[in-house]
């Protein structure tokens, strides 16, 4: 076995000391030594001229890099609310019980290590883990039972999987167990795409032309924020005159039902990387990078090979698709678990090696990105659509969806429905003839864009799917009648509590006492003025969050109170002006234990 | 957040303002002056001053915490909250524009203002009576400024350590603001970070960098206790060297040293 500074040195010359490199040399001694030593910190901070607190900053602030043993076997276990609705508790009983060790810890042995994470863009197939890299869904308790066994005779992980999923999925290089579940396609993704045709036609036009064929399309931004993409476009154009510019396609889709890209990425890769040229051509950059969420690691070596094919087919590279001097390529980075590198400035600086917090702006990326260059930040499904653009040309694309909202959107539709999966629609369709679609017409509630969006109740599932009406970035939670909206609610304030950066007050400290108070509510303890605080409180923390994340964060309980108030209202103890949340017998726990003695309690 | 996630229609649409109102600026930097209002106040700035900076050049105070003369501004503590065409941002890290008008006192940000510094309170163990920083705090400044008898949220009472293990200097977590001011203003003669944010959510903690931090000179690590905000860096083997009641604060309150 190697050394602790042969890892180390070997990791770093890998990449020639290149400060963007640090998440991969980080990676690569994780997954050599099963953790990160303090050591290993001390060495790399020596051999990339920084501080070894510096390596302590960044390697505990990613969910997948960890200072301690994470066990030979790392089972992360998704704990989403879709997945606690379809079965995850007793799934994780079941790895506690096999294992014989509670979530959080590594058997002492070091073979098995129990991990809860965030949502891993499986919801369609949930309960879902991924262990050393590779994803395993529909987990039952019998299943997990023999994949228990299966680590306890050394199997090799791979070898566990036994059946593959649907199209792709099931190919020589991917052999995952993730099944697509396209149950509907749209004329803009999922339409036949002849590889080639969007790039050739797009290096027949001047760069200017382009970007005015996308402006000519409408097409906005598909993650949710709904940008112009030509006008994005042109102003990372307009400042990369003698500049090294960039394209960034953002694939760390993190927002809890959200698995579009997933999709896209496995059976249209080509498309994607299509449209990434596209966009260089247009912007003026001759590099492009996909930062790839780390959840999505196990399409990591077949997104490669699809690459060295574009490559040798002359669609990467030098001159592309024949084009002199239109130079391009791409190359995939590899985030390590955090939610908030979704936010474009936050993944710029994860991209870059760093702690992924976002940035201040201005200065917007397409004045200050990647390494300092204009880039332009664009959304796998964007750049896709993009590519359509091209070939359909911009006033065709622009005939398909609403007054403001153009094309089609795909929908990861997952929760309390017969049918759940990805379904391509154009914008402008209703909730409901959604719902009829994926079976579940008779839902109490839609969580439209994921925790970050708005619980829609049954009384508004008559809105149109646009950015007008209903915006989203994909992900559609059906939560069926029967459901306790406040777990749900309490279970999306967890997420946002575990995945805000701590960067900045009122997201930090807001969500937990946000969630202190849901809490408070559930327990049947809040009054009337606890409620009304509550709304108020969610507005401070909205208007003074630095991003996106504290910006969105209090959704889950701002849109219930104003949809659902009687969910909240049938918890709170009615005339009352205070209860105390002071637990005395919890209090005095600890020191009962100590001394021995039973608490007094009156009435007892 | 696949995305950009949060930002609404609304806000896209604010960002393509706020690009383009950056365009217009860099027209404006051939004039030597940029004029704008706030809270009435006709004022000008020099071109690529920042709103909280332009504003203390005017006499205005914006309160800060994070913020601190010299060093990069962060956008952290979000004291500095303005509103500029009824859209809120931090006057910190915004660059002032040519008929810019800003409403800073205003009931509304002000609540909101307080609620930080309340939230700042309940987020750590602040016990002033024991703090050595008390009367040169700028939390506890804000504090009174904001009048706060009880902060509206619960006290979380954290468990934090206070870690006194390091050479020259002692880290109490207790009463850290996450304000960042050591990260950015101590740094080594070849660069490198002392001090760095380790973790992240609310468990984010500062720690200082072992080796490095037992070379700092007597001058730095005092540097580093007088430009945190709180009590949370203290130099070792010196407390109390000015008596409390004879202090920064005790003197004059938060704000007076600016606003005119």
């Amino acid at each position: 076995m190697s050394t602790i500074e042969e890892v180390v040195q070997k990791a770093v010359k890998k990449q020639g000391k290149d400060p963007t490199g640090m998440l991969e040399i980080i990676r690569d001694v994780q997954a050599e030594l099963g953790h990160v030593p303090d050591k290993a910190k001390s060495l790399i901070a020596a051999g990339m001229g920084l501080s070894k607190a510096d390596l302590d900053g960044i390697v505990s602030f990613y969910h997948f890099f960890s200072e301690k043993p994470v066990g030979k076997y790392a089972v992360y276990l998704n704990n989403s609310a879709v997945a606690v609705m379809k079965g995850r508790e007793a799934v994780a009983r079941a790895f506690e019980q096999e294992a014989g060790c509670k979530f959080g810890q590594t058997t002492p042995d070091g073979i098995i290590g129990l991990h809860d994470t965030s949502d891993i863009g499986m919801n369609d197939q949930e309960p879902a883990a991924i262990i050393n890299g590779v994803v395993f869904t529909g987990l039952t308790p019998e299943k997990v039972k023999d994949i228990v066994s299966q680590m306890r005779s050394g199997k090799d992980v791979t070898e566990m999987v036994k059946e593959y999923g649907d199209g792709l999925n099931g190919s020589e290089i991917v052999r995952s167990m993730v099944k697509n579940n396209i149950r509907k396609k749209g004329a803009v993704i999922f339409a036949p795409f002849e590889q080639g045709s969007a790039v050739k036609k797009a290096v027949r036009m001047t760069p200017a032309d382009v970007i005015e064929e996308v402006k000519k399309s409408n097409l906005r931004g598909r993650g949710g924020a709904g940008f112009p993409t030509g006008m994005k476009w042109e102003f990372t154009r307009n400042n990369s005159k003698g500049k090294k510019a960039f394209v960034v396609c953002n694939a760390d889709e993190g927002e809890p039902g959200t698995f579009k890209d997933r999709v896209i990425l496995t059976e249209l890769p080509r498309m994607l990387f299509e449209g990434m040229s596209v966009a260089g051509y247009a912007i003026g950059a001759d590099r492009g990078i996909l930062y790839l969420r780390a959840e999505y690691e196990y399409l990591l070596k077949y997104l490669q090979s699809v690459l060295d094919a574009m490559r040798k087919g002359n669609l990467l590279g030098r001159n592309v698709a024949g084009k002199k001097e239109f130079n391009f390529d791409i190359e995939i980075k590899l985030g390590a678990g955090a939610y908030i590198c979704g936010e474009e400035t936050a993944l710029l600086e994860s991209a870059e090696g760093k702690r992924g917090e976002p940035r201040n702006r201005p200065p917007f990326p397409a004045q200050y990105g990647y390494q300092g260059g204009p880039t332009s930040v664009n959304n796998v499904e964007t750049l896709c659509a993009a590519a359509r653009v091209m070939i359909l040309g911009g006033e065709e694309f622009a005939k398909m969806g609403t007054f403001q909202s153009h094309g089609t959107k795909l929908l990861s539709v997952s929760g309390d429905c017969q049918k759940p999966g990805i379904y391509e629609v154009e914008f402008g369709i209703s909730l409901q003839s959604l719902l009829d679609e994926a079976g579940g017409s008779d839902a109490m509630a839609v969580q439209v864009g994921g925790p970050s969006g708005k619980c829609v109740p049954a009384g508004e599932f008559g809105k149109k799917i646009s950015f007008e009406e209903l915006p989203t970035g994909g992900s559609m939670i059906v939560i069926a009648p029967g459901r306790d909206l406040l777990t749900i609610v309490h279970n999306f304030m967890d997420f946002f509590v575990e995945e805000s950066c701590g960067w900045c007050t009122p997201c930090r400290a807001g969500n937990v006492i946000l969630r202190e108070r849901l809490e408070k509510i559930m327990a049947r303890k809040g009054t009337e003025s606890d409620l009304a605080e509550l709304a108020q409180w969610c507005a401070v923390v909205k208007t003074m969050s630095r991003c996106g994340l504290g910006q969105t964060s209090p959704n889950p309980i701002a849109t219930t109170i104003e949809n659902f108030r009687s969910v909240y209202e049938s918890r709170l103890q009615k005339g009352v002006g205070f209860v105390s949340e002071f637990d005395k017998d919890k209090a005095v726990e600890e020191y009962c234990r100590i001394a021995g003695r039973t608490p007094y309690t009156e009435g007892r | 957040m696949s995305t950009s996630k949060s930002k609404t229609k609304a806000k896209a649409k604010h960002d393509v303002k706020a690009k383009a109102k950056s365009k217009s600026k860099s027209k404006s930097m051939k004039s030597s002056k940029i004029r704008f209002e706030i809270d009435g106040k006709e004022c000008t700035a020099k071109p690529g001053q920042t709103i909280v900076e332009a504003a203390r050049d005017n006499g205005v105070y914006i309160p800060v915490l994070c913020w601190y003369e010299g060093m990069e501004p962060a956008g952290i503590c979000r004291m500095c909250m303005v509103k500029v065409g009824g859209r809120t941002m931090p006057g910190c890290t915004t660059p002032v524009a040519e008929g810019m008008i800003i409403e800073s006192d205003v009931p509304e940000l002000e609540d909101m203002r307080k609620a930080m510094v309340e939230m700042l309170f309940v987020e750590g163990n602040h016990l002033c009576p024991t703090c050595e920083k008390s009367g040169n705090c700028d939390l506890q400044a804000l504090g009174y400024r904001y009048r706060m008898m009880v902060p509206r949220f619960p006290y979380q009472f954290p468990l934090r350590l206070v870690d006194a293990t390091y050479t020259k200097i002692m880290i109490d977590n207790n009463r850290c603001v996450q304000c960042r001011r050591c990260i950015r203003g101590i740094t080594t003669k070849d660069g490198r970070h002392v001090f760095a944010m380790t973790k992240r959510s609310g468990k984010s903690t500062i720690v200082a960098d072992r080796e490095l931090e037992a070379k700092i000179s007597d001058a730095l690590a005092k540097k580093a206790m007088d430009q945190c905000p709180v009590g949370a860096i203290l130099k070792k083997e010196t407390g109390f060297a000015l008596p409390i009641g004879r202090r920064k604060y005790d003197k004059a309150p938060i704000g007076t040293e600016v606003h005119k």
